[in-house]
C-alpha cells in the first residue's frame, strides 16, 4: 500500500471512530483527505466509489467493525461509523506469569497461518500494555501442529454449517465423499479429529483430519443444526482406544541378554536351563504371538498352548510368504 | 483461516494493522526508547521512525494542530501526547482468538508443565477478552505418564545432569547413559527429553516412556555449544537418504502401517500396495515387519529378506524338538 493510501485509511478509521452519527460516503469524501473528487463528473465519481469500496474491504479484512445504517429516516443513502466499544480490545490484566504463558503459547504453533495469527494476537495484547517476557520457558512445551482441514472445520463448527469432504481410509481404494454436520474438533493422543453428525450414516461419527483429501467444502447456511448439549466430544474419539485388560499370563523363554524390549513387559523373570523364563501379561494371544515372532530364535513361547500354536502358525506363514520372493 | 481466502495484499494490511497498534503500544509506555519499542514490536528502528512520521500527519477531521496525533520525540525517546481516539488496540480477530485459545488449551493439557493453574488463569482472561470468539469448538486431551514426567521435569528445571537407563527400540537394547538435558517437549502426543548424550556425543531425543530408570546427578547440566535443538515441526524422525530403503508388498489389512510409520512412497498394485520406507536399523525392520501381520511381504533389500527368512526358520526349529 502506498503511503498515501495508508495515511488515508488511518484517517478514515480515526474519523469513523470519532463520529456518533453515521457518515455517508459523500460526507466522508468531503472530510477525509485522499477522497477529493468531483461528484458531478461520472468518471471521477466512479473512481472514488471503487476506491472507497476497496478501503472498506481492507478495514473489514483487518477486523475493524464497520457499522452501516441509514443516517436518518429521511436519508436513502447508507452511512458508516465505528463504535469504539466494538473496536477496542477489552481491558485485560495479566499477571507477569500469566503473560509469559500467553507468550509461550503464541510461539507453539508450527502451522504458518495460525503462527501468524497467534503473533498478531499477541502484538495486540502488548499494545494493550501487557508485558511479555520473551525469555520465559515452561517445563514441557507441546509442539502444536494441525492438518490443513483444521481451519475450515473449526469455522464450520462455530457457524454450524454442514461440510463435505473426501475421506481416505487405508482399507479402501478410493476416497469417499462424507457429508457431516461438525460439532467440534478434537485433539486426542496427538491426532486431530472432527466429531459430528454424519448425514448419510444418520449417526454421530468422528473423522481423522489427516485422512481428509483436498478441500473441505462448507455447504448450506449458517446455523443449520444444533449440536447436542454437554457432549464430551473427546469421549467420541477415545472410546475406541480404551485401556485393554491384560489378564492372560504367558510363559516365554528368552536367551540371556536378548530381547530387551520383551523383558520390559515381563512381570516376572527367573533363570532357566536355556535362558530366562519370563511371565508376560497379555490380552490377545495372536497379538502377543506377533510380537514374539519378531524376536525370532531369541524367544520361545512355552505356553499357554494357544499362544504356542499362534507363534508356530505365524512363523510358518512368514517363511512361506518370503520363500519365493525375488528381491527387488 | 488463511487457506479459505484468496491471497490478500498482505504487506499493506500488515502496515495498517501495525500503525493502529503502534499508538496504543506507545501510549502504554510513555518515554520508551525508540530502539526498545522497535525491538518490542519486531520492526527496525528505521521502520518505526517512518511509521511515526506517517502518524504525525493523521488525526481528527479538521486536521489542525490540535486534531493531529501528537508526540514528543525527545532524542531517542518517544511519548504520545495526543492519540486522536485510537487509544486501544483492535479487538482480536477470529483467527487470533482461535490461535491463542487453542495453543493455551494445549499448554494447559500438557502434563508436566508444572504451573497449570497459571495457564488456566491466562486462558480464562484471554477468553473473556475475546468474547464470543473465544468459544472455539476445539477440545484437547494429551495422554502421558504425568507423574514420571513431573518428576523428570523438576530435575531438568534444577539444571542437573541425569543418568538414564534407556530402552532404544531401534536396536532393542537397554543402555546406561549420562545426559545433559536441554528441553522437554510433546510431539504428536508423546513426551520427549531432548538432551546432549555424553555416550553418543550428540543431541538425542529420549522418549519419556522408554526411560526405565533415572537418577539426578550432583553436577550441572552442561550441553556443549554444538548441542542445538532439533526442528520437530514435522515430527521427531527425519529419515535421511543415507538410511537403508526397505520395500514391501502390503495387503489391505495392513495398510494402516503407512499412517503410523513415515513412508517414502506408496504405489497401488492390484489389491496390494507397494510401499517403501527408510529405517535406521535392519534389525528393527525385521522385528517390526515380522510382526505387523500376515499380509506384509518384504521384497528388499536382499539382506533384510534373508534375515527374516533365517530368523523365522531357526525360530520354527525350536518347536520341532519340544524338549530342546
Amino acid at each position: 500500500m502506498s503511503r498515501t493510501r495508508t495515511e488515508r485509511l488511518v484517517n478514515l478509521v480515526i474519523c469513523l471512530l470519532s463520529t456518533r452519527r453515521f457518515l455517508t460516503a459523500a460526507q466522508i469524501a468531503a472530510t477525509v483527505p485522499g477522497y477529493e473528487h468531483d461528484p458531478e463528473d461520472p468518471k471521477d465519481h466512479e473512481a472514488f466509489q471503487r476506491k472507497f469500496e476497496r478501503d472498506k474491504a481492507e478495514l473489514r479484512d483487518l477486523g475493524v467493525p464497520l457499522e452501516m445504517a441509514r443516517p436518518n429516516a429521511f436519508d436513502d443513502e447508507l452511512g458508516y461509523r465505528i463504535a469504539h466499544r466494538e473496536y477496542a480490545l477489552p481491558d485485560i490484566l495479566l499477571e507477569p506469569d500469566e503473560a509469559a504463558a500467553v507468550g509461550i503459547a503464541a510461539r507453539l504453533w508450527q502451522h504458518a497461518g495460525l503462527a501468524a495469527a497467534a503473533s498478531s494476537g499477541l502484538a495486540k495484547l502488548r499494545a494493550a500494555g501487557v508485558e511479555v517476557d520473551p525469555q520465559a520457558t515452561l517445563g514441557v512445551e507441546p509442539v502444536v501442529t494441525v492438518d490443513p482441514a483444521f481451519g475450515p472445520l473449526t469455522t464450520a463448527a462455530r457457524e454450524r454449517r454442514a461440510v463435505s469432504f473426501s475421506y481416505r481410509v487405508p482399507e479402501r481404494d478410493e476416497p469417499a465423499v462424507r457429508r457431516v454436520e461438525p460439532w467440534g474438533v478434537v485433539c486426542w493422543q496427538g491426532r486431530w479429529y472432527v466429531v459430528g453428525h454424519d448425514r448419510d450414516r444418520k449417526a454421530s461419527r468422528s473423522f481423522r483430519l489427516s485422512r481428509i483429501v483436498g478441500n473441505v467444502r462448507l455447504t448450506g447456511r449458517a446455523g443449520a443444526y444444533q449440536p447436542p448439549a454437554n457432549e464430551d466430544l473427546i469421549e467420541h474419539v477415545s472410546r475406541w482406544s480404551g485401556p485393554v485388560a491384560h489378564n492372560g499370563r504367558a510363559t516365554v523363554t528368552v536367551r540371556p541378554g536378548r530381547a530387551a524390549g520383551l523383558r520390559r513387559w515381563a512381570v516376572d523373570s527367573t533363570a532357566g536351563a536355556d535362558g530366562d523364563v519370563l511371565t508376560i501379561p497379555y490380552s490377545d494371544p495372536d497379538r502377543l504371538a506377533a510380537t514374539l515372532v519378531g524376536y525370532g530364535a531369541d524367544v520361545r513361547a512355552d505356553g499357554p498352548p494357544e499362544l504356542r500354536e499362534a507363534v508356530i502358525q505365524q512363523l510358518k506363514e512368514i517363511v512361506a510368504r518370503h520363500e519365493n520372493v525375488a528381491a527387488t | 483461516m488463511p487457506q479459505q481466502r484468496g491471497a490478500p495484499p498482505k504487506a499493506s494490511a500488515d502496515r495498517l494493522g501495525r500503525l493502529l497498534n503502534l499508538v496504543p503500544y506507545l501510549l502504554a509506555r510513555p518515554g520508551i526508547a525508540v530502539a526498545d519499542a522497535a525491538a518490542g514490536l519486531g520492526i527496525t528502528e528505521q521502520q518505526l521512525r517512518a511509521d511515526l512520521e506517517l502518524l504525525w500527519v493523521c488525526g481528527l477531521p479538521g486536521y489542525g494542530p490540535g486534531d493531529l496525533i501528537d508526540m514528543v520525540l525527545d532524542g531517542d525517546r518517544v511519548t504520545i501526547t495526543y492519540d486522536a481516539g485510537i487509544d486501544r488496540p483492535l479487538r482480536l480477530t477470529q483467527d487470533e482468538a482461535l490461535a491463542l485459545v487453542v495453543a493455551l488449551r494445549m499448554l494447559a493439557e500438557t502434563p508436566g508443565t508444572g504451573n497449570r493453574d497459571v495457564i488456566e488463569r491466562a486462558l480464562a482472561k484471554i477468553e473473556s477478552a475475546a468474547g464470543d470468539l473465544a468459544d472455539a469448538p476445539v477440545s484437547v486431551r494429551l495422554p502421558a505418564n504425568a507423574e514420571r514426567l513431573d518428576r523428570i521435569r523438576a530435575a531438568v528445571d534444577r539444571g542437573h545432569a541425569l543418568h538414564l537407563t534407556y530402552y532404544t527400540a531401534t536396536r532393542d537394547e537397554t543402555t546406561e547413559r549420562t545426559v545433559d538435558p536441554m528441553r522437554m517437549l510433546m510431539v504428536g502426543g508423546k513426551a520427549y527429553l531432548e538432551a546432549w548424550c555424553r555416550r553418543a556425543e550428540a543431541t538425542r531425543m529420549f522418549r519419556i516412556d522408554r526411560i526405565d530408570a533415572w537418577s539426578e546427578l550432583d553436577e550441572a547440566a552442561r550441553p556443549p555449544a554444538e548441542a542445538t535443538p532439533a526442528d520437530v515441526s514435522d515430527g521427531v524422525f527425519h529419515p535421511g537418504p543415507e538410511l537403508p530403503l526397505v520395500t514391501l508388498r502390503v495387503g489391505r489389512g495392513s495398510r494402516w502401517i503407512t499412517e503410523y510409520y513415515p513412508v517414502e512412497s506408496v504405489r497401488p498394485d492390484g489389491d496390494e500396495w507397494l510401499v517403501s520406507m527408510r529405517v535406521t536399523d535392519l534389525g528393527w525392520a525385521q522385528r517390526l515387519l515380522s510382526s505387523v501381520g500376515p499380509d506384509v511381504t518384504v521384497t528388499g533389500p536382499p539382506e533384510l529378506l534373508e534375515r527374516i527368512r533365517a530368523q523365522a526358520t531357526t525360530a520354527l526349529d525350536q518347536y520341532a524338538t519340544p524338549d530342546r
